[in-house]
């Protein structure tokens, strides 16, 4: 099993979601996260302006059994993608064991 | 008459009540437009205000304020209230528009918010201590002394100056005292580094925008209450003009700041809708319509230079409140001169001289106190408690605590 944690721009997180859904990945976690990058955004507040390494983007954590890796980061790369500097980054690692609570099922079982 | 006078009066209590519901407003905008970490701290400074200020008006300002026959400058009719009796019973004829307590109330919740004014711009860096001694003795001194020489028949009053409800007498008394704390005080940290303008943008903008609105609510009995009666003429009109200087002022300084800084800031607009109303108080009876839109437009537009002029000359204002009390405080008084009814060369220098009266009084005292306060107890809070938030650190809590994690 594999854990496949996504950085992606929120703009394209509804087509992210639709292409994962079409290929099968039917549940995964995200949350909005700040960070820094390479980008830099520029506000003006009162007449200030100022930019700001922060940067808003949504954190994925999807976890798939092994077959699904494949296509699952390939859906990933061709979703997330505008190919503008700030498109995000993929990390791989792998997954010891995971179970179903309900059920008590475990390894790929426990992902269906 | 009676009925006329009972009239009178429940208009009057109206007014104080909006005057009262102006102090919301005040807290909304000052939290909106500063940062989360500092909330509770302005929270508790705009609560401090309005319950010692009133009990200070009741104890000693407003006799101060309203002593009666006194030399112009300054007089004292004696501690605490004491209503005026006629046959035992309160006496009705103390005023057509309202009884003695009314009139109490409905000024002392005026007092309170000179103080106000200043707790915007001293935020997120002033000893809470520090903050509290400067209000008892500037709303409990100085702001009823400064306004007796006008609303209690003081020298500028013979003089013919012209303060309808309080564009010098509240705002610029406020800003004044805005404008000596951020220069004894110092910019927070980060605002000015390496020679560049930093930008702290405020947390909450519903709060803000709320808070402005409240306020201009409240305008409405600001300035419709010191008609001081329930005259139908008068309030209405006023309540007119009062409403479009806050419209236009809104307008112009959204289209002004938007052409300067290719950006739709909603804090310039709200700030731009306070310009107008602080513009058009000192005047609010003696204007068209037309003029209103003039005085509040103009003032719109001061607002956006006033706020770049403050950071231009490095001073920190995290609300705006000297662009918004003084400087739209001055040129409201000053418009009363140019404007409406009353303009004319010679209510023009009038209204200058009481501008320059009440900067004397206002820049002296408010130093007087800050600079005392900063060479002995200190007026700013460490370096390490303004980083981490004056809300752990004088407060020991968290205004949100559920929702703590973007803390900045």
């Amino acid at each position: 099993m594999k854990k496949i944690e996504a950085i992606i721009r929120k703009s394209e997180f509804d087509e992210t979601k639709e292409a994962l859904h079409a290929i099968g990945v039917t549940f995964f976690s995200y949350w909005d996260v700040t960070g820094v990058g390479n980008e830099k955004v520029g506000h003006v507040y009162r007449g200030v302006s100022y930019s700001t390494a922060d940067i808003q983007r949504r954190y994925l954590s999807i976890v798939v059994t092994d077959s699904f890796l494949e296509k699952t980061v390939e859906t990933l790369l061709k979703s997330a993608y505008t190919g503008k500097v700030g498109d995000g980054k993929i990390f791989v690692s792998s997954i010891d064991e995971a179970y179903r609570i309900r059920t008590k099922e475990k390894g790929g079982e426990s992902l269906k | 008459m009676e009925g006329l006078l009972t009239i009178n009066n429940v208009w009057m209590m109206i007014c104080t009540g909006l005057v009262f519901f102006m102090h919301l407003g005040f807290a909304l905008l000052e939290i909106g437009l500063t940062r989360q970490k500092n909330t509770i701290n302005i929270l508790f400074k705009n609560i401090f205000i309005i319950t010692m200020g009133l009990l200070l008006y009741c104890l000693l300002g407003f006799n101060l304020m309203y002593p009666g026959e006194f030399n112009g400058f300054i007089g004292f009719a004696g501690f605490g209230l004491s209503s005026p009796l006629a046959d035992g019973s309160l006496d009705l004829a103390y005023n057509e528009g309202y009884t003695y307590w009314t009139d109490f109330l409905f000024q002392g919740m005026f007092a309170a918010t000179a103080a106000t004014i200043v707790s915007g711009a001293v935020a997120e860096r002033i000893k809470l201590n520090s903050f509290m001694i400067f209000v008892v003795l500037y709303v409990g001194i100085i702001y009823p002394i400064a306004g007796s020489w006008k609303w209690g028949g003081g020298f500028l009053d013979e003089m013919g100056f012209y303060d309808f409800a309080g564009s010098t007498l509240v705002h610029s008394v406020g800003g004044w005292a805005a404008l000596v704390a951020i220069w004894l005080l110092g910019a927070r940290i980060g605002k000015f580094k390496d020679g560049k303008i930093g930008a702290f943008p405020g947390h909450n903008m519903p709060f803000a925008t709320a808070g402005v609105i409240i306020l201009w609510l409240g305008w409405f009995g600001f300035n419709g209450g010191s008609v001081l009666s329930a005259d139908p003429e008068l309030t209405s009109l006023t309540l007119v003009t009062t409403c479009l200087a806050a419209a236009a002022g809104g307008v112009a300084s959204f289209i002004f700041s938007t052409i300067l800084y290719k950006n739709y800031d909603i804090t310039m607009f709200l700030n731009g809708i306070l310009g107008g109303l602080v513009g058009i108080t000192a005047g609010a009876d003696q204007m068209s319509p037309t003029d209103a839109i003039l005085i509040g437009a103009i003032a719109g537009v001061i607002i956006v230079l006033g706020v770049a002029l403050i950071d231009r000359i490095r001073l920190d204002d995290p609300v705006g409140a000297v662009a918004v009390h003084l400087i739209c405080g001055i040129w409201g008084t000053l418009a009363v001169g140019i404007f409406g009814n009353l303009a004319g060369f010679d209510q023009f220098i009038t209204q200058l001289v009481g501008v320059a009266c009440y900067a004397a009084i206002c820049i002296v005292g408010s130093f007087l106190i800050f600079y005392v306060m900063k060479v002995t107890i200190g007026i700013r809070v460490s370096a390490k408690e303004e980083t981490e938030g004056l809300d752990i650190h004088e407060h020991g809590m968290d205004a949100y605590p559920d929702f703590g994690l973007k803390q900045q």
